[in-house]
Formats: structure tokens, sequence, C-alpha cells
């Protein structure tokens, strides 16, 4: 068995999970919705257990490290972070219908991972062989996957406002009928947030104390983390605005899905597109 | 006139004091916060400002658009900030501290229609004794109550972190805090570079402001290392560095490692491994094509020299084997780049052993100058960043008081209970600040818990 067979289980356990909340939407069976979220835990523990090997497989190879170096590592441990958060928040809330919204984020991540990008182990640079990358980067995938999940939910509360607003209550009731109240959408949302945004601080700071201690300036509004920031001020405005009148609801979500396609390109767009420090999605 | 003035100072305090201005700087910032990740910051590179118009680079440098995080527009927006978020704490902290002071600890019939819980028990038990049983219930499952009877009603009111409601007060003292951490070092700290050659000491450094300052001490590179993996990939980059104190090493700071992410600190002021290059000499011989006139040159680093012939030569890269790159030839090699007087450009290899090849290149190219390597001399220097910020722990501290403050403001609800016994009925209320399904669960459970307690009584 090795890490690579067990990521490419992952990704086809996710397609399937994927493809059965769908279903569970359209076809509203208790049983299917079961049968996604089993396929969503089985994928969860084959790539818990491939991340661990792939852990393993570095240090039989002499260069020991963490699975986090390089931009194939970090789009699989984000896909790992999103169903971790998700699974969480089905322990605790139950809103399986959630996942039709959560899980495509998972899934499309990993196909990226396993179909387009190169993974081989390849040893640690200067740069990152520090003990802050550990904290650093696990803080900050955490706290993408929680905003990931958010924008999910903040996707749906959108769809079902929309349609309880429209004049035709007809068309595609049927659907909606499995989507929570848009007050439950509106909470989970808020809670999804309420995870993501102490870790996206703690992320941040732990960015904040590495720099200082790597490079002597906590601060140096390199790109990465000047968008780190943009992103903590959309989630910072989407904490106002649940006291702020007129800012309740539909613009909230917006915050939720501006906020997380702030999120990607922090955590992408930063690298593909611009240069700065953190050059692992360079190559 | 007065009343005027006091209208538009009241207003002013609104518009200071409103939520909306927090929601439009944050999404301000967000916005403007891009535009220095697109535009680089510093001075800008030849080729950026090749590619946009003239026009617009002066455009941009009038708006301040390269330096655009410490320009007078974004600074502005932080302090706007700081002033919202410091009138929004004052004109809300009276209400909330009243809150968690002074608690109210009478169930009247106002505040009961306003609470999400509320529960009632029938008691046949004398309303006293009811009121102590009940204390000793809530004190054991809940918080202490205070008691208090009004016209021989008893009321009993218990909570719990009331403190919590002022976490959010926490943030904002904390994004304060930071700021102050921020000017600390921005007034009382430096940041520079400095470039140390092997076996050469330096006591000053150059500061990002273009000025030089003066350390105190000096600080020798006893030597640079580079480490490759087996795939050719760095592994390490290493400075080893001696501390000098009026000429002479000091102690503990002598032969100290610096690599990247392990820097070295010394009163205060910390190097770090940041770059590194060759500081050595490429020494060539150069001579006619008919082998008269011989020169000796010697070219340091990335410097160029001139030829006899008036053109000037520097070296690209240079190597000691060159067989590892071209079979069949050994010894050291190096491309290097002339420019001609005529201004043309060459970039060719010469050698050390193959003295016939570089004969050849000359005979070819016009019988220029013969070009005969030497080899170099190994000598690299190292690039450290020098830094001393003493507004750093204040930073740190501002980060603590934040995390700590998002967490209670996230995850801690003040909660309150009220009871009040009267003629035979026991009227209980509650509410929370916050997770209001927790505080539900959590008030039914109490309630049957008490409503099973006062019946046991009942019966004994």
């Amino acid at each position: 068995m090795t890490s690579s067979l067990l990521f490419n289980i992952t990704t086809f356990a996710y397609l399937a999970s994927m493809l059965l909340f769908f279903v569970f939407l359209a076809a509203r069976a208790k049983a299917v919705g079961s049968a996604a979220m089993i396929a969503a835990y089985f994928g969860l523990l084959a790539q818990t257990l491939a991340i661990a090997l792939r852990w393993k497989e570095s240090y039989d190879m002499g260069v020991g490290h963490a699975p986090l170096s390089n931009l194939y590592e970090s789009v699989v441990f984000f896909s790992w972070t999103i169903v971790l958060i998700y699974a969480l928040l089905d322990v605790k809330y139950k809103y399986r219908v959630i996942g039709a919204f959560v899980m495509p984020f998972a899934m499309l991540g990993m196909s990226w991972a396993q179909l387009g990008m190169d993974n081989s182990i390849e040893p640690l640079v200067p740069a990152l062989q520090s003990n802050w990358l550990l904290y650093h980067v696990i803080t900050c995938f955490l706290g993408y996957a929680a905003f990931a999940v958010a924008c999910g939910i903040s996707i749906m509360y959108l769809i079902k406002a929309g349609h309880e607003e429209s004049a035709d209550r007809s068309a595609g009731n049927a659907l909606l009928t499995m989507f929570p109240p848009i007050k439950v959408l509106d909470d989970l949302n808020y809670r999804a947030i309420m995870i993501g945004f102490p870790l996206l601080t703690l992320g941040i700071i732990t960015g904040a104390a590495w720099a200082n201690y790597a490079w002597g300036t906590y601060w140096s509004w390199d790109p990465k983390e000047t968008w780190s920031l943009i992103v903590w001020f959309v989630y910072a405005a989407f904490l106002h605005a649940r006291i702020t009148k007129g800012w309740v609801g539909r613009r909230a979500a917006w915050l939720s899905i501006i906020g997380f396609a702030a999120t990607i390109f922090c955590y992408l767009g930063v690298n593909l597109l611009l240069s700065g420090l953190h050059s692992y999605g360079g190559k | 006139m007065t009343s005027n003035k006091r209208d538009f100072l009241k207003s002013i305090w609104d518009f200071f004091c409103s939520l909306k201005l927090t929601m439009f700087l944050l999404i301000s910032l967000a916005l403007i916060s891009i535009i220095g990740t697109v535009v680089p910051q510093g001075i800008p590179p030849q080729e950026y400002i090749a590619q946009i118009s003239p026009a617009k680079l002066k455009l941009y440098r009038a708006l301040g658009f390269f330096d655009m995080y410490h320009s007078w527009w974004f600074v502005l927006l932080l302090y706007l900030l700081t002033v919202n978020l410091i009138a929004c704490s004052i004109k809300r902290l009276p209400a909330i501290w009243k809150v968690v002071t002074q608690p109210v600890t009478v169930l009247s019939d106002g505040l009961e229609r306003s609470l999400a819980n509320l529960a009632t028990i029938k008691s046949s038990v004398e309303p006293a004794a009811l009121k102590g049983r009940v204390a000793a219930f809530m004190q054991d499952e809940f918080a202490a109550p205070v008691v208090t009877e009004v016209d021989g009603t008893w009321h009993l009111f218990a909570q719990k972190t009331p403190w919590c409601r002022l976490s959010v007060y926490l943030v904002h003292l904390s994004v304060i805090i930071i700021f102050i951490g921020a000017m600390i070092g921005s007034l009382f700290g430096f940041k520079g570079f400095v470039n140390i050659p092997e076996g050469e000491r330096v006591s000053k450094v150059m500061l990002r402001s273009e000025k030089e300052m003066d350390l105190g001490f000096s600080l020798r590179l006893d030597q640079f290392t580079v480490t490759n993996y087996p795939s050719g990939a760095p592994k390490e980059f290493k400075s080893i560095l001696t501390v000098f104190e009026n000429g002479q090493p000091v102690p503990d700071y002598t032969n100290a490692r610096v690599i990247v992410n392990d820097p070295l600190t010394y009163k205060g002021i910390t190097f770090y491994q940041s770059s590194y290059g060759n500081a050595g000499n490429y020494y060539f011989t150069v001579n006619n094509i008919d082998g008269k006139n011989p020169v000796t040159l010697a070219i340091a680093g990335q410097s160029s020299v001139n030829l006899p012939d008036g053109s000037s030569m520097h070296v690209l890269e240079a190597t000691d084997d060159i067989a590892q790159f071209t079979s069949g030839l050994t010894g050291p090699a190096a491309q290097v780049e002339v420019h001609t007087a005529d201004g043309r450009t060459e970039s060719f290899v010469v050698y050390a052993n193959h003295p016939e090849l570089n004969l050849q290149h000359a005979q070819q190219h016009g019988a220029g100058p013969v070009i005969n390597y030497k080899g170099a001399e190994k000598r690299m220097y190292t690039g450290l960043q020098v830094a001393r910020d003493p507004g750093v722990e204040v930073v740190w501290l501002g980060c603590l008081v934040m995390m700590l403050g998002i967490y209670v403001a996230f995850f801690m609800s003040h909660r309150r209970i009220w009871v009040r016994i009267q003629d035979g009925t026991v009227t209980v209320g509650g509410n929370a600040s916050k997770n209001q399904g927790a505080f539900q669960q959590l008030f039914e459970t109490l309630v049957k818990r008490l409503e099973t307690e006062l019946s046991r009584e009942k019966t004994l």
C-alpha cells in the first residue's frame, strides 16, 4: 500500500460522495444521504492514512518532513481539512444536505492534485526548515476549510432565500424542501465562520511570528500577507454585519462568498499570478 | 447657535460611532489593499517601468502606489478605523458595564416577557422554605443566587461569566496594542542589510532608508557554505560569524552559526541569513593573437573590466570542472560576456586546460584578443538582514490579547437565570448572550431537575 494509491482511493470516495449527495438532493431518500456521508467518512479515513503514510515515506527517503511543503501537498491537505470541518458540523448539527455544496470543493481539490500535479516527495528547502511550518500551515488551512464550508452554506442560503422571495413558489420546490430553513443556514454560516476566523487569525499570527524569526520582520506587506489581511478584513466585516442594520441575511451571505473567493485568491492566486515570499505555487 | 454647534458635534460623534462606518472602512481597506499586491512595492523594477506608460508611472508615483501601505490615504483609513472602534467602544461600554456590574436581580413582568426561556412549577410548600430549597439547588447546579424579597415575593438571580460580554472590547483593545507596537518599532527600531565577504569585518550596515548605520561592534564572516541535496536542490545556507568588540572577539559569539530560520542576536540586533554570492576574483590572461602582450586580469564577482582592445568583459558563470558539462574537456572554465568597442555583445566559454580552444575562438571572431581562464579564487560573501524591533513584544502581547478576546467572544456566553416564588408558583426564566440552542437545552434540563427536586421534597 502506498500513499499514492490511497490518495486515488480518496479521490474516488469524494467523487462518489458528491454524486450521492446530488442524488440525495433530487431523490430525497434518506438512505442515499447516509450512503453519501459514509463515502465521505471513508474518503476522510483513507486520506488521513494516506497523509500519515506520505509523512512516513518521506522519512524512509531520508528527507523526512510533514507533507505540507509544496502546492500538491497543500491542496491535498486543504481537501482533507474541508471534509474534516464538514464532518464536525455533521456530527454536531446533522444537516446532511450541506454535503452537496461542500463535497464538490474537496472533490475538485483532490482531482486537481491527483491529475494535474507532480506528487513526488521533495526535500525541504532551507526557508521551510522550521517547526513554524507545521503550526502556520495547519491553522491557516483549517481556517480556509471552515470558510469553504461557510461558502457552501451561503450559496444554499442565497438559493433558498431567493426562492422564498420570488412569486413563483412551485418551481424547484421539491429540491428546496431538503434545505434547512434560511434561519438555520444563516446560523450555520455564522458558526462555520466562528471556527474559521480564530483559526485564520492564529494562522496570520503564526505566520508573522515565523517571519519575524526567519527574516526579522513580522509584517512586510508581501502579497500573501496582504491578501491574508484582506480575507481577515472581509470576515471581520461579516462579523460586524450581523449586528449592523441592513446587513443581516443576504448581504452577510454574499460577504461569506466573497470572503471565500478572497481566501482562494490568497491561497492560489497569489502564488500562481503574483510574486512574493510564498513561492511554492510557482513551480 | 450653541445648540446648532452641539448638533453638529453630536452628528460627528454619531458618525464615528456608527457600525456602517465600520463596514465601510473594513470593506474599503480590503479593496484598497489589493493595489499594493498588483503594483510592485518599493523602487519599481526596470521591466515594470518599461511595461507601463510614462503618464501612468507619473500618476502612480503621485498617488504613492509604490509605497501604498505607508501612503497618507492608507494610513488615514487605519486611523479612521482606530477612531471608529474607540468611539464605538466608548458609546456601548457604559450599558454593557451596567449589565455586568449591576445585574437586574428581580424578575419583573416586563423582564419576564423579554425572556426566551420560561417555565413555571407549582408547589404547595411555604414560600420562605421553598426559597431556601431553590437557592440551594441553584448553588449546586448553576451558580450562587442573589436573593431579594419584594412585597412577600422572593426573587432569586444567578449568573455565569458576566465578564465575557467585555471580550469584544478586548479584541478592539488588541488592535490598538498591535498598532502601538508597530509604531514603537518604526520609531525606535531599524531594518537594514549587510554583505560580508569571507574573512572581512564590517561595523556598518545599510538601512532601508539608504543611510549607513554604525553597529557599535563589528562582525566578521569566517566562512559561508552552501550544502545541496543529492538532487541539487539547496539544503542549507550557512554563515559562520564572529562578533568583535573593540577589536577583540566576544567569547560566546565566536564562530556562531547562522542559517535560514536560525538567526544570531547580539545586543538586541539580530542577523538573518538572507542571500549569498561569490566575492572572489576570477583570473584571466589576455594576449594578442600572436601571443604577444600578455596581461593578467582579475575580475571581482559581478564587476566588469576593460580589455586591452577597448572592449569590456564580465563573468556570467564559472566552474571548477567543465567535464560535468562538456565531455572530453577538463579543468576550470568560465562563461564570459564581452561587449566590443563597436557595440557587439558576445558570450562564450573560455578554458584553463584548453588554450587551443581559446585561440580558435579568437581566430574565428575577427582576430580579437585571446582570453585564457586561470581559475577562480574560492571566496563567498553572505547577505544578512539586520533588524532591531523593540515594538515586537508589544505586538505579540496584542496578538495574545486578540486571540483571548476572540476565543471568549465566540465560545463563552453570559448566562442568567431568574426565579420568582409567588403564591405557590415558581417561575423560572433565563437567557444567554450567545449560543441560544445550547442554553435552551441547559435551561430545560435545569427546570426538569428542579421540578423533581421540589416534588420529592413535597412527598417527604
